[in-house]
């Protein structure tokens, strides 16, 4: 027994000396950090000084203050769940539901929708593939018209009045995250949500103005209100329309 | 035998006495752990994959710099791959369908090979697109057409269904799009409550239904002719040009029961599908179009 040589206490070595680790909770809790921000470093703070991220594009602009609600409902009922918004870059995915999803298409998401369940089908493009009252239909009661569908019924959007107070707020929000949000747009929230959830509205050449591409129209049914179902369709069915990919190369943007 | 063993090591770290493994030097409550080396085998395939993992970062991509990222040497990228796999993809079909391009759809209808392939083609998208709303068999639901029938909104030629599928019903996004809207007569104030309910009896007149014993049908035959015949005809048979449904036969999109035709008078009707010219390419709507025509009542 005596001729045993490395007893611990004799050595002073660097590597003896995790005592000091296993023994002081707040040190080893430094050190974990210390340890775990290495793999943050190499593989998250790239992305942001990284010029190559983000691909080019033509068409992408920040939500409306309509289709920001309707992603903030998307965002509360939990829609991600079970729907990704990201269709990845594989042969089927691409046939199934179009061109794969770039970075740039959610940058002005803050945080992005891409989700990582497909219980639901991937909804990244199902801006313009159904219409208005599918959504409606769909939305009250999927097995209306999708007999087997397993999604829940959401019939209360329609009933719900859409709560704007905080629309101007959010997109301030938002822009403090690096959406580019205008003063005049944050200005006019309220005039462009209301312009765009209701047919005839003055105010429309203007959102047009302010938000390209953006289309108005009573997207629930009731012209007369404006519900937490104008805004989710709204949203709905901008999804993924507005890159234009006639423009978009893809071979300058192979990385 | 326990506690011989527990007074002889209560001196650090010593080599235990039953396994002949050396201790950690660590006690607590005189309970010692044993220092056993980990096995060779898991430290063989340890270091392995860090050697992988060096090897790894040299063929892929991996490493974020100033500027951009270690390409890695085989030029790998998703990107490129996907790149490819759809140009493959292209080529086979290309191979498997030639001719499906050029010809016009009344050669794919009358070459059965075409045919064929076109079928094959349009079943495929129609279930990726079509059957959220046109149903799993084409046979739609209340406001979705059924596809399987004669009757035709828009036409059922080979033609009109391709225009139908290229620019869509009252897509927004078109501008050639097919427009038209059945107006809201109660809502907008141009017919009264017993107004619309002596056409809508007039509309189950037509259609060959029972009426109801109390409904004024002379009355509803003459707003029938003022206000409907300008798009439905004055017989009621329809026109496609405007997509105004015939309503002489049981085929209905809204229902046929005096509440339903009520509401479509009050509120009127205006369906909407997406034009699909921006989403597929043409010969895929060329196979869409044969399949859908093919479903059963294509004229």
């Amino acid at each position: 027994m005596s001729t045993t040589a490395t007893s611990t206490g004799g050595r002073r070595s660097l590597w003896s000396k995790h005592k000091i680790f296993e023994t002081n909770s707040i040190i080893l809790i430094i050190g974990v950090l210390l340890v775990i921000s290495v793999g943050g470093l190499v593989e998250i703070a790239p992305l942001f000084y990284l010029k190559n991220t983000i691909e080019k594009v033509e068409g992408m602009r920040p939500y409306t203050p309509l289709e920001l609600a309707g992603r903030a409902i998307y965002v509360r009922e939990g829609c991600y769940n079970c729907h990704s918004q990201m269709i990845r870059p594989l042969r089927d995915e691409v046939e199934r539901y179009g061109h794969y999803s770039l970075a740039a298409e959610s940058m002005y998401d803050k945080p992005f929708q891409w989700g990582s369940k497909r219980i639901g089908p991937d909804i990244a493009r199902v801006g313009g593939k159904y219409s208005d009252e599918w959504h409606r239909l769909h939305m009250t009661d999927p097995r209306l018209i999708v007999p087997q569908s397993i999604m829940p019924g959401y019939p209360f959007l329609f009933r719900n009045e859409l709560d704007t107070r905080e629309i101007a707020a959010e997109m301030k929000a938002n822009r403090l995250g690096g959406v580019p949000y205008s003063d005049e747009m944050i200005t006019a929230a309220m005039v462009d949500l209301k312009a765009q959830a209701t047919p005839d509205h003055p105010g429309q050449d203007d959102l047009a103005k302010r938000y390209p591409k953006s289309q108005a129209r009573d997207y629930d049914g009731d012209p007369a209100r404006i519900t937490e179902a104008d805004a989710l369709i709204a949203y709905l069915q901008v999804l993924g329309t507005l890159v234009d990919f006639k423009l978009y190369d893809d071979k300058a943007n192979i990385r | 035998m326990t506690t011989q063993d527990h007074t002889h090591a209560s001196h650090g770290p010593e080599i235990d006495a039953h396994t002949g493994i050396a201790t950690t030097g660590h006690e607590w409550d005189g309970i010692r752990e044993l220092n056993t080396p980990l096995p060779r085998w898991w430290l063989g395939i340890f270091y392995a994959t860090i050697v992988w993992s060096i090897g790894y970062w040299v063929v892929y991509p991996a490493w974020p710099l100033i500027t951009g990222a270690t390409k890695g040497v085989i030029g790998y990228a998703s990107r490129i791959e996907i790149e490819k796999d759809m140009q493959d993809l292209k080529t086979l079909r290309a191979s498997q369908a030639a001719g499906l391009g050029e010809a016009s759809l009344e050669q794919i209808k009358a070459d059965p090979n075409l045919f064929r392939i076109a079928m094959a083609q349009g079943k495929a998208a129609f279930g990726d697109n079509c059957v959220a709303c046109h149903g799993v068999g084409g046979a739609g639901s209340k406001g979705f057409p059924n596809l399987n029938d004669d009757d035709w909104l828009w036409g059922g030629s080979l033609e009109s269904i391709q225009q139908t599928l290229q620019h869509g019903v009252r897509a927004t996004t078109d501008a050639d799009t097919r427009v038209s809207m059945m107006p809201a007569f109660g809502k907008d104030g141009t017919l009264k409550r017993d107004e619309i309910n002596a056409v809508a009896n007039h509309v189950r007149e037509l259609a060959g239904l029972p009426t109801e014993p109390k409904a004024d049908l002379a009355k509803g035959r003459k707003l029938f002719a003022d206000n409907c015949a300008a798009c439905h005809g004055e017989a009621g048979k329809g026109n496609q040009e405007l997509g105004a449904p015939n309503l002489t036969d049981a085929i209905t999109l809204y229902g046929m029961d005096v509440a339903s035709i009520t509401e479509t008078i009050t509120n009127g009707r205006g369906g909407v599908m997406p034009a699909w010219g921006p989403r597929l390419d043409p010969t895929t709507i060329k196979s869409l179009t044969v399949y859908v025509h093919s479903l059963g009542g294509g004229q």
